[in-house]
């Protein structure tokens, strides 16, 4: 109850050692932060991992909290795919990160965790990351004949011209409109 | 014309007029009733700005819908889409014509009976109308060519078929100690022995829950269970079409109160009156009253049930129906058959 | 009459077109985006077969407004109304989510009068959200006069909850770092009435359904789902607890000071409706519960940490004060900025796990902000729930589901 200073909760840490166990190349980059562990991981092994992190009694992450992309631009890598992993037995979470490139695809956790199903639709949708064996990899969110994914860093917030915007003399004038006047 | 003859139909298109009239009154104020005794259960205010009371809400809800824009959707098929309001209303307007409200008052020097028609099969015409509403329904939800509406009509014609039998069962208990189809033979034998509801509890039960399913009011109100199906068969009606559908529930409930308290609760009988010795035209009035109080105690239990419990779903509903109400009319028409074979009752 | 765990028989899965005219066509339906029982915008495409229910096709996104990228484009206390759009029925409660995940970023922990306020806050959401599901629940299944008394109930809450914030659903009341404001005088004496006079009409409400025969009929057995299969979806909240589950970030991982109050984790065990019913049920008394102890050890103190980087500072001594005006004009324009790094922290929301995820690279504004809504996710096991079901089975499963379409889309 105190008000003492922020304490970091405590990293499940023998994780990074138990996933180099089972996977020698498993582990590309292990960092903890304000008590989180976040593994990175190659991403063809994502699913083995993450079937092994799920069945692994030690770890016995049973849940997958959460998952989601994150883009970037002029790195090395543009996305990142987030999975936020919680066990119910040992209460604790662990964060897994796949790190790939436009045109490749990671493979689906949805064997691993039948919750991925909607988490990997909104990934795709809202990033555009694309899973493999995904069972109905269709947008989720988005309009299924939107061009774009929303989430990526350039997209252009102010809207720019899409398919939705027809040319020609708008219903009521926003405020583009106002500077070409 | 024959003077009798004219006096009669005059005497007929009086009555009802009447009938018509009251009917319609209680129609439009059980809508304020439902709403103020609602109100009350659910802890709010109800309609109170319209009139003392709210009691003109019923008048200005009427001009509303009178006024309101009547939209025929593209898409219905438009004979049987204007034809099934009516299909609805009028049958459930007809029942009331055989029921006896009380017994015969005496005007300008004759005996004017205070119902509209004395037939000999009060008891068949009743059903026969009751089972023409469905027509209304089913066809209402057809025509408006639209799923919902569909499922509700469907709905509807099961769960009027299911239950039909069974309220047509309970009545049988009824008729076999009446030994006659007449309502007010039935009343009369009430006045002579007691009321039904004493020894016919299980057919006043199953009757009541039948009556229930038959005006499609909750628990019961599956064909056009709001949550479900947006509101069934008249989801696309609208303005008066749309009040239809509503006067004819509240028409349906009112028939059905009455014949309730016909068939289970001694009609306009009142216990005792004749050892006051009171004028016929005093005691006829009293009885009228004593009619209305039992239906009106009906139509509130229909309002309280409404706003108490939850819906039944479909198939527990015709679970109900067939399992349960059927057998419970069978086992009392054996136990009726009995006693009036002994010759107890 | 237990038809739920007796399903109608399996049906030929493929039939020719007009030669079995009892199972020949089946009806696709379109329920929602605008329908009565799907609370809010979501639209479900049903495959009927008669009434029941051969597939269901969940779609969403009517309620987009892009709020994970409205967030990258403004500084963090920017973002704070945005959560009050999120589960709308419970704006208080994703205040406080949203606050710890960016004090978590920051490495703060606000005083102890601001936790246990914040308790208070989560757990008068939990009960007015609560008692809204029980309204529109029993509604969706007929019982209309429920949710006009759990409306009584909601109406103190949230009076108590504007005289607190000023308004009734759009809070925004709680601030990086502590509160928007103290107490108002007397406030703690509504709550206190409230936690007194809640139990009883709880019993009231209780008394209508818990053991109403229409009621137990159609939700026992209805929208079953096994402990197991719900962790694989990772449902959250009284839909996992349920199943028997008894998780509760709460207790799990404790935050605002959770561990010192005493109180249950109520858990069902079949996993149906009714079970979840119960549990919600269970966890109203639970929260009243909570109520009492926090009003009794609130604490004196500050409501703000004291860090002028990121509370703002007291109005009148901006007018007089030029450090304080610089302060406020550096909060207001820039905003703070956490350290680079990312986190996750979830609380106990209504509907289950609610969760942030927040990237930061350092600047102004998140690089990356991901909101983890219980009701996303509970939303996938309609399919699990409902097929093979009635229809109205169907609405008793959208029901007892809770989803709110505000956190679903997002």
């Amino acid at each position: 109850m105190a008000a003492g200073p922020y304490v970091d909760p405590r990293p499940p840490a023998f994780m990074v050692d138990r996933i180099r166990e089972r996977f020698p190349d498993g582990v590309l980059e292990a960092a903890t932060f304000r008590g989180e562990l976040t593994v990175v991981v190659p991403k063809e092994s994502v699913a083995a991992i993450a079937l092994f992190l799920r069945d692994d009694p030690e770890s016995a992450f049973g849940m997958l909290t959460d998952l989601t992309g994150v883009h970037f631009l002029e790195r090395d890598y543009d996305f990142e795919v987030v999975y936020h992993l919680y066990s119910l037995e040992k209460n604790h979470r662990l964060r897994l990160k796949v790190r790939l490139r436009e045109k490749e695809t990671v493979p689906s956790v949805t064997a691993v965790w039948p919750g991925a199903n909607w988490q990997e639709r909104e990934a795709f949708d809202l990033v555009g990351i694309r899973f493999a064996g995904h069972p109905d990899l269709r947008r989720i969110i988005m309009p299924e004949d939107y061009a774009q994914h929303p989430l990526r860093k350039d997209f252009d917030v102010e809207g720019g011209p899409t398919e939705l915007d027809a040319p020609g003399d708008p219903a009521s004038p926003g405020f583009r409109d106002m500077e070409r006047i | 014309m024959d003077p009798v003859l004219e006096r009669v139909i005059v005497e007929a298109a009086v009555k009802i007029a009447l009938v018509f009239f009251v009917v319609l009154t209680t129609v439009a104020y059980m809508t304020w009733v439902e709403r103020r005794v609602s109100a009350w259960i659910q802890d709010r205010r109800g309609p109170n700005r319209v009139g003392p009371f709210g009691l003109l809400q019923p008048l200005a809800d009427g001009i509303k819908f009178l006024f309101k824009e009547e939209i025929t959707p593209p898409h219905v098929y438009r004979p049987v889409y204007l034809l099934a309001p009516i299909l609805i209303l009028v049958p459930a307007l007809l029942t009331i014509s055989v029921v006896p409200f009380g017994p015969a008052l005496r005007l300008f020097g004759r005996d004017v009976p205070l119902r509209v028609a004395d037939v000999d099969n009060g008891v068949l015409i009743i059903l026969a109308f009751a089972s023409m509403g469905v027509y209304g329904i089913a066809l209402a939800g057809w025509s408006s060519n639209n799923k919902y509406s569909l499922m509700g009509g469907l709905r509807s014609s099961a769960q009027l078929i299911s239950y039909e039998l069974a309220m047509g069962l309970a009545i049988v208990g009824i008729l076999m100690s009446a030994g006659s189809l007449r309502l007010s033979d039935v009343v009369a034998r009430q006045a002579e022995h007691g009321w039904n509801v004493l020894w016919q509890l299980p057919g006043f039960v199953v009757f009541l829950t039948a009556a229930f399913a038959e005006t499609n009011r909750l628990p019961f109100d599956l064909p056009e269970a709001e949550t479900e199906l947006v509101a069934g068969y008249h989801t696309e009606y609208s303005g008066m079409r749309f009040s239809m559908f509503y006067m004819a529930e509240y028409a349906n409930m009112v028939t059905a109160s009455c014949l309730a308290a016909t068939l289970y609760l001694g009609g306009y009988h009142v216990p005792g009156l004749q050892r006051l010795g009171l004028p016929q035209n005093a005691a006829a009035i009293v009885q009228l009253l004593a009619f209305g109080i039992k239906v009106a105690f009906f139509l509130f239990v229909y309002v309280w049930v409404r706003w108490t419990i939850p819906r039944f779903r479909y198939d527990q509903l015709m679970n109900l129906g067939w399992k349960v109400l059927l057998p419970v009319a069978l086992v009392h028409i054996v136990w009726v058959a009995f006693i009036v074979l002994m010759g107890w009752a | 009459m237990d038809s739920a765990s007796a399903p109608p028989p399996p049906m030929p899965s493929e039939v020719p077109r007009g030669e079995d005219a009892l199972h020949g066509e089946r009806m696709v339906i379109n329920m929602g985006p605008s329908h009565p029982s799907t609370h809010g915008v979501l639209r479900l495409v049903l495959t009927l077969d008669g009434e029941v229910v051969k597939a269901v096709q969940p779609h969403v996104g009517y309620l987009h407004r892009g709020m994970e990228k409205i967030a990258e484009n403004m500084t963090y206390h920017q973002f704070i109304p945005y959560t009050d759009r999120l589960d709308y029925l419970a704006p208080l409660s994703n205040n406080v989510a949203y606050v710890l995940a960016v004090e978590k970023l920051m490495g703060i922990t606000v005083p102890p009068r601001a936790q246990v306020i914040r308790v208070i806050c989560c757990e008068i959401a939990r009960i007015s959200a609560h008692l809204l599901w029980l309204g529109t629940g029993a509604l969706d299944l007929g019982a209309a006069t429920v949710f006009f008394h759990t409306f009584r109930e909601r109406e103190t809450l949230y009076n108590i909850i504007e005289s607190l914030t000023g308004t009734r659903l759009t809070t925004t009341y709680t601030r990086v770092g502590g509160l928007m404001n103290d107490l108002p005088a007397g406030w703690t004496g509504q709550v206190r009435s409230f936690v007194e006079a809640f139990p009883k009409a709880l019993d009231e409400l209780d008394a209508l359904l818990t053991g109403n025969r229409i009621w137990m009929k159609r939700t026992q057995g209805i929208g079953r789902i096994g402990a197991a299969q719900a962790i694989g979806l990772g449902l959250t909240g009284p839909n996992l607890r349920g199943c028997g589950v008894a998780y509760d970030v709460r207790k799990t991982e404790p935050y605002s000071g959770y561990e010192a109050y005493e109180f249950e984790v109520p858990i069902g065990s079949e996993g149906d409706a009714y079970d979840r019913y119960l549990v919600r049920l269970a966890e109203m008394r639970q929260s009243s519960r909570i109520l009492d102890q926090a009003l009794r050890m609130l604490p004196e103190g500050p409501i703000n940490i004291d860090d002028p980087k990121v509370i703002l500072p007291k109005k009148d001594r901006v007018l007089t004060k030029m450090e304080e005006l610089i302060e406020q004009f550096m909060i207001v324009t820039e905003g703070f900025k956490p350290p680079a790094g990312e986190i996750y922290h979830a609380i106990e929301a209504p509907k289950g796990e609610l969760g942030f995820y927040l990237r930061s690279e350092g600047g102004k504004s998140p690089y990356r902000l991901k909101i983890r809504s219980p009701s996303f996710i509970s939303l996938q096991a309609i399919e699990t729930m409902a097929v093979g079901g009635l229809l109205s089975d169907l609405i008793a499963v959208v029901a007892s589901l809770d989803p709110v379409m505000g956190e679903v889309d997002r």
